[in-house]
C-alpha cells in the first residue's frame, strides 16, 4: 500500500480502514474551519468564539502564552475534548468529534508535545498500538519502514525506544500519525525537545508536507521560528483570538506584543564580575544509574563563581536528569568531596541538608517533581521551605507558609484563581514563576535550576530569565541546565556541552557560536565517546 | 447519551464531604433489594439494622465498645494508606498486641503484683503490634516485597501463634479442657468507665488517639511528610522526605495502635485470651479508614457507624433471622460504594449527547 498514492496535486488521500477514499479539496476551500469555538471549564472560559481556518499547502501557526487556550484548542479539533459551542467544519461539511479516533479517521493527526511511547517495546510495536488492529504487524512494519524512507525520517523498526534519543522519539510520533495518511497534522511544540540541527531536519519534513497539500497546525512559543516556517499565524490571548497575520511580515516583537498585550522588554544581561570565589564545585563525579534506561555521568567537572551563571546545554537524555540529581543530593555522589557548595564538601549530604548550607534546586518538571499537583501552594511552599523557617517545633507554620506564597506572587507576577490554590490548577507560566520565586526568594547562595522556561509563555519566560540574571547580580552562582540554546546565549556567561554523560569545557558565551555547540550536543568535537554507544548519536 | 468522566480541575470539598454519604445512601439502596429478594420488609428490616440499636442504651454502649478497636485501627491505618503504604495485617498486628500483652497477665496470674501490671501490658501490645508490623516493612524497604501480602499473610501466623499458646502453655489449668487462658486479675484488667458497665477506658484512649493522629497529619511537619510521599513521591524526595522512613513510620504506628486495641480488647470486654477475639476487626478497620476519607477525625465517625451495623447485625440475626453473614456483605458493599464515590472528588460526571456521525464519512 503507497501511502503517498493519490496525493498529487490538490489531491488528499483519505483512508478509512482498508478503502481508500480520494475527496478533491479546491485550493480555498479550508480543510478544516473552526468557527467560534468556545469552552468553558466551570467559571474559567478557555476559548471564546476563536474562529480559525486551515488550509492546504498552509503551515499555520498557533501562537500564546500558557493558559491563552491553545491547548484546549487544539484537543477540541483532535476529538479530545468537546466545545461547550460552535462548530467544526472539515472540508464545508459540519463534524462532531466524539474522540481522536474519529478525528484520525477524518485524516487529522496530532503529534503531542508529552510523547506517549512504551519504553520497552519496539518501534514498530508501538506505531502497531496506535493503529487499528485490522493491519498485519509485518504489514506495519514494511509501510512504518517505507514512510520514514520516504519522508528522510530514518528509524530502525526493531529497536527499543528506550534506546533512542529524544528526537528519533519524535521521529516516531511524527511517522505513526503520517501512517495514517492525514490531511491535517497538527504539531504541539515540537522543537522543545531538538538540536538547532534537529529542528532544521523537522522544518525541512513539515515543508514536504505543506507541498504534498497537507494542512499543518503548528503550536510554538519560538517566534523566530514561526516566522521562518509558518505562512499564517493565529495569535490567542486569554481564550480569545487576537489577531491572524503573516508571521513573515511581523517582527519577532511585534508578535510577542499581541501575545501578551503588553511591550516584552528584553533580558538586562549588563554584568561582568568575574572575580568572585567559585560557590559551586564539581569534581570528578562519576556515577551509575539508578535507573536502567539512565545515562551514566562520567568524570564531571565544573566550577560556578559568585555572579556567574553557567549554562549547561546539550539534547535531553544526555545525562541532564542524573546531573541534577547528583547536584541537588536526590542520589548522592560516591564520595563527598565530588560536589561542594561554598567550599564545603556535600557529595554524601541529603537535599535537605545542601538547602540549610545555601543551595536551591529548580527541576524541570514542574508538575509531581517541584510540586505536589493536587496540594495547595502554601503546601508547596513548606516542601522545599522546610529547612528553613516555615517550621517550628515540628509544627508546619501555616500562616508563614502563606505569607510565603503572598510574596511569591508579588515578586513574581504569579496569577491565579484563589489565594491558595492547587498547584495543579496554575498555568504552566504561572506554576513555573512559582516554583521558581520560591526557591530565588530564599536568596541561596547556589542555584541549580533545569529547563527554567520549559513550554513557558513569553511573558513567564522574561520574568524568570531576569530573576536568574538579577541572583546572580547579587552575587550568586547560578547553574542552568537548558536544551534550549537562545535560552542559554540570553542568560549564560558561560555555556559547556553534555553529551552521553560526559561535560565539555565551558565556553565564554561572547566567543561560543550555534554551530560549534550544535557540533558539541551532537557529540564531535568533544572527546571521544566510547565506542559502541557512538550509534546513540542524535541525528547520526 | 453517554457518561464521560471528567478531571475537575480542583477537588470538590462539596463531593469530599458527600462522598462517603453518598456511598452510604447506595448501600442503603442495595440492602434494601437485598432484603427484599430474601423475603423481608426493606424498610423495617433497615429499621432493625440502623434505628433499633440506637434506641436502647445497652445496645448504644455495646456500640461503642465494638467502634473502639475499630476506631483505634482505622486510625493507624488511615496514615498508612495517605502514605500509599498499604497494611492490610492489621488483624495480625491485633492479635500479636493482644498475645504480647497477655503474656504479662498470665506471667502474673495469682501473685500479687501492683497496678503496673495494666499499663505494662498495654505497652507490650503496642510494642508486640509495631515489632510484628516491622516484619512487611522491613521486607519492603530491604527486598521491594509487596507488604499487602507479606502483611496479609502474617495474620494467619499470628492467628496460629495465639491458637498454639491457648491450647499448650498457656491454657487454664481449671478451664475444662476449654483453648482460653485463666481469666485476668483485677490489676490486668481495662476498668470500666462506668460501674457495671460494659464500656471500658479504652473508649477515652481511642479518642485521645484520634485527636493526637489529627495534629499530626494536619499540622505537623511529620504529617506532611506522610502526605506528600502517598501523593507525590517524586516530590517528596525533592522535598528531602525519606519514603523508606515513613514507610517504617507509619507501620510502627498502625502497628502499635493495632496491638494497643488487641490487648485492651482482650484485657477489657473479653477479659481472658481466647481464640477468636477478633471478628475481624482489623479487615474491618480498613473500610472504617476509607469510609472516614482517611482523615482521623472521619475516621471516628465511620467507626462508629461500623459498629452500629456490626450489633444491628446481630439484632437482625435475631429478628429477622437473617444470617450474620449479611453483615459482611453489607461491609463489603459499603467498601465498594466508597471507593467508587471517591473518584467524584477530583472527577465529575457529564452527560454527554451521542455523537452523530458525520454525513462525509459514508461518502
Amino acid at each position: 500500500m503507497a501511502h503517498n498514492r493519490g496525493l498529487r496535486g490538490r489531491r488528499i488521500a483519505r483512508r478509512f480502514g482498508h478503502d481508500q477514499t480520494y475527496v478533491t479539496v479546491s485550493a480555498t476551500q479550508p480543510l478544516l474551519q473552526a468557527i467560534e469555538i468556545s469552552k468553558r471549564f466551570g467559571d474559567l472560559v478557555a476559548n471564546d468564539a476563536v474562529s480559525l481556518d486551515l488550509r492546504p499547502h498552509e503551515i499555520h501557526a498557533l501562537l500564546g502564552e500558557n493558559g491563552a487556550g491553545k491547548s484546549t484548542l487544539v484537543k477540541i479539533m483532535y476529538g479530545v475534548i468537546q466545545p461547550s459551542s460552535g462548530e467544526l467544519h472539515w472540508q464545508g461539511d459540519k463534524i462532531e468529534l466524539a474522540g481522536p479516533a474519529q478525528a484520525r479517521a477524518l485524516g487529522i493527526g496530532m503529534v503531542f508535545q508529552h510523547f506517549s511511547l512504551f519504553e520497552n517495546l519496539s518501534v514498530a510495536e508501538n506505531v502497531a498500538l496506535g493503529l487499528p488492529a485490522t493491519e498485519r504487524f509485518g504489514a506495519i512494519s514494511a509501510r512504518l519502514a517505507e514512510v520514514s524512507r520516504a519522508y528522510g525520517l530514518p528509524l530502525e523498526p526493531r529497536r527499543e525506544v528506550w534506546r533512542l534519543s529524544v528526537g528519533e522519539r519524535q521521529r516516531i510520533e511524527i511517522v505513526r500519525a503520517l501512517m495514517q495518511n492525514p490531511g491535517l497534522l497538527i504539531l504541539d511544540e515540537p522543537t522543545a525537545v531538538l538540536t538547532p540541527g534537529e529542528a532544521d531536519q523537522l522544518f525541512a519534513v513539515l515543508r514536504r508536507l505543506k507541498e504534498e497539500g497537507r494542512a499543518i497546525l503548528y503550536i510554538s512559543h519560538k517566534l523566530e521560528e514561526v516566522k521562518r516556517l509558518c505562512d499564517t499565524a493565529t495569535i490567542l490571548r486569554a481564550g480569545k483570538k487576537v489577531a491572524t497575520c503573516d508571521p513573515r511580515r511581523e517582527t519577532a516583537a511585534s508578535l510577542a506584543r499581541m501575545m501578551v498585550g503588553t511591550e516584552v522588554g528584553p533580558v538586562r544581561a549588563a554584568r561582568s564580575r568575574h572575580a568572585a570565589a567559585p560557590r559551586l564545585v564539581v569534581e570528578d563525579l562519576s556515577l551509575e544509574p539508578d535507573d536502567p534506561h539512565g545515562t551514566r555521568l562520567k568524570s564531571i567537572s565544573l566550577a560556578v563563581r559568585g555572579g556567574e551563571i553557567l549554562g549547561i546545554a546539550g539534547v535531553a537524555g544526555n545525562g541532564q536528569d542524573e546531573l541534577f540529581a547528583a547536584l541537588s543530593g536526590e542520589c548522592l555522589a560516591p564520595q563527598s568531596r565530588n560536589v561542594a557548595v561554598d567550599g564545603q564538601p556535600v557529595g554524601r549530604l541529603s537535599i535537605t541538608e545542601r538547602r540549610r548550607r545555601g543551595a536551591a534546586f529548580v527541576p524541570d518538571e514542574r508538575i509531581g517533581h517541584a510540586t505536589a499537583p493536587r496540594m495547595t501552594l502554601s503546601e508547596n511552599a513548606l516542601l522545599t521551605g522546610h529547612a528553613g523557617g516555615l517550621v517550628r517545633h515540628g509544627f508546619a507554620d501555616r500562616a508563614a507558609a502563606l505569607a510565603m506564597v503572598d510574596r511569591i506572587a508579588a515578586a513574581f507576577d504569579v496569577r491565579k484563581g484563589r489565594r491558595d490554590p492547587e498547584a495543579t490548577s496554575l498555568s504552566g507560566g504561572n506554576l513555573q514563576k512559582f516554583v521558581v520565586g520560591r526557591e530565588i526568594l530564599r536568596e541561596p547562595g547556589v542555584l541549580v535550576v533545569s529547563q527554567p522556561t520549559w513550554g513557558v509563555d513569553a511573558g513567564a519566560t522574561a520574568v524568570i530569565r531576569q530573576a536568574l540574571i538579577d541572583l546572580a547580580t547579587r552575587g550568586s552562582a547560578v547553574l542552568v541546565i537548558s536544551q534550549d540554546l537562545d535560552e542559554l546565549f540570553e542568560v549564560a556567561d558561560r555555556i559547556a556541552v553534555i553529551f552521553h554523560g560526559g561535560l565539555s569545557a565551558a565556553i565564554e558565551t561572547a566567543a561560543a557560536t550555534r554551530e560549534r555547540l550544535g557540533l558539541l550536543m551532537g557529540g564531535s568535537g568533544a572527546e571521544q565517546p566510547p565506542a559502541g554507544e557512538a550509534s546513540h548519536a542524535p541525528g547520526a | 447519551m453517554h457518561l464521560v468522566l471528567e478531571r475537575r480541575a480542583e477537588r470538590s470539598l462539596l463531593a469530599a464531604l458527600g462522598s462517603p454519604l453518598l456511598a452510604i445512601a447506595l448501600t442503603l439502596a442495595t440492602m434494601a433489594i437485598l432484603f427484599a429478594l430474601l423475603g423481608k420488609n426493606p424498610v423495617a428490616a433497615l429499621g432493625v439494622y440502623f434505628v433499633e440499636p440506637l434506641t436502647d442504651a445497652y445496645t448504644l454502649q455495646e456500640i461503642a465498645v465494638k467502634a473502639t478497636p475499630l476506631v483505634m485501627i482505622a486510625v493507624g491505618l488511615a496514615l498508612c494508606y495517605v502514605a500509599n503504604v498499604w497494611n492490610i495485617g492489621a488483624e495480625g498486628q491485633f492479635i500479636i498486641g493482644a498475645v504480647a500483652g497477655s503474656w504479662l497477665a498470665v506471667r502474673t496470674q495469682g501473685t500479687d503484683a501492683g497496678a503496673w501490671v495494666l499499663p505494662a501490658m498495654l505497652l507490650l501490645g503496642a510494642l508486640g503490634g509495631a515489632l510484628y508490623a516491622m516484619i512487611p516493612a522491613i521486607c519492603r524497604v530491604r527486598f521491594g516485597a509487596s507488604e499487602i501480602l507479606v502483611s496479609l499473610m502474617l495474620v494467619y501466623v499470628a492467628d496460629l501463634l495465639m491458637d498454639y499458646l491457648v491450647r499448650g502453655p498457656w491454657r487454664d489449668p481449671h478451664g475444662l479442657n476449654f483453648p482460653t487462658t485463666a481469666e485476668f486479675d483485677p490489676v490486668a484488667t481495662v476498668p470500666a468507665l462506668i460501674e457495671g458497665s460494659r464500656l471500658h477506658a479504652g473508649a477515652i484512649l481511642a479518642l485521645i488517639v484520634v485527636l493526637l493522629a489529627s495534629v499530626l497529619l494536619g499540622r505537623m511537619l511529620a504529617g506532611f511528610e506522610i502526605r506528600v510521599v502517598g501523593a507525590a513521591p517524586k516530590a517528596a524526595a525533592f522535598a528531602g522526605f525519606d519514603a523508606r522512613r515513613v514507610v517504617l513510620f507509619c507501620f510502627a504506628v498502625s502497628g502499635a495502635l493495632a496491638g494497643l486495641a488487641g490487648i485492651i480488647e482482650v484485657a477489657g470486654p473479653i477479659g481472658h485470651l481466647q481464640p477468636g477475639i477478633s471478628p475481624g476487626y482489623g479487615f474491618t478497620a480498613i473500610i472504617v479508614a476509607f469510609l472516614g476519607r482517611l482523615n482521623p477525625l472521619g475516621v471516628l465517625v465511620a467507626g462508629l457507624f461500623l459498629a452500629l451495623t456490626v450489633i444491628g447485625g446481630e439484632g437482625a440475626q435475631i429478628a429477622l433471622k437473617v444470617p450474620l453473614d449479611l453483615t459482611k456483605v453489607f461491609q463489603g458493599i459499603l467498601l465498594f460504594y466508597v471507593l467508587a464515590c471517591d473518584s467524584l472528588i477530583v472527577h465529575r460526571i457529564r452527560f454527554v449527547a451521542a455523537p452523530r456521525r458525520s454525513a462525509h464519512e459514508h461518502a
